[in-house]
């Protein structure tokens, strides 16, 4: 039973069409995880299978706990989603609702390398010594 | 989570989570996240609801810059 609806697909089809570099998403999961984990990897995988430029991998929390770290990620579900780099984009808890929007806008981004902020705002971020955690706490609904 | 996550490409210093709230309600609770979406950044700065870029920023500048109140 898919998630994504015909409708879905076909506005992500359309909107990876602005994918250039390629897109790596790694979802970490958990086998005794809450019911979620299953859902995001279901959720990743049809979004990946949308373009032939995303990949997908799923890691353990528990047995792939050297990644998980170096990702900075210590509960799941955990979405990475990285272009040629890792630009310090994750999602926890899955990307569905408002935040599938994210997760799209997410992966378009690092495939561009584009943000799309002013001059004023690029300068100042630009000149940031020091590292910036922003944690955005939202809902599906 | 829009502009975080477009901060986040443009510098590398930025990284963005964006927290499912009801998946995780201890967390939530950790913040006291009374309503989304609700921003933290470096655990010193917050605030509820969207803002412009230009205010977004300045909460950047002043999590960075040793404003705010630890969360």
């Amino acid at each position: 039973m898919p998630i994504l609806t015909d409708r879905d697909r076909e506005a992500v089809t359309k909107e990876f069409e602005k994918l250039t570099d390629p897109v790596k998403v790694t979802v970490f999961s958990q086998e005794l995880g809450s019911e979620t984990c299953q859902q995001t990897e279901w959720l990743v995988k049809e979004v990946v299978d949308l373009t032939d430029k995303a990949s997908m991998e799923v890691l353990n929390l528990i047995l792939d706990r050297e990644k998980a770290e170096a990702y900075g990620v210590d509960r799941v579900p955990a979405v990475v989603v990285e272009g040629t780099k890792d630009y310090g984009i994750r999602f926890f808890g899955i990307p569905a609702g408002y935040e599938f929007t994210n997760l799209i806008d997410a992966v378009v981004l690092v495939s561009t390398g584009k943000p799309s902020l002013s001059e004023e705002t690029r300068a100042a971020l630009a000149a940031l010594a020091s590292p910036v955690h922003i944690k955005v706490f939202a809902t599906p609904t | 989570m829009r502009l975080a996550q477009h901060m986040a490409v443009a510098s590398d210093q930025v990284r963005a989570d964006c927290i499912e709230a009801n998946e995780f309600p201890e967390w939530s609770q950790q913040y006291r996240v009374m309503a989304v979406p609700k921003v933290v950044i470096n655990d010193r700065v917050q605030f509820e609801g969207a803002l412009p870029e230009r205010d977004f920023l300045s909460a950047v500048l002043r999590a960075v810059n040793g404003g705010g109140t630890p969360a």
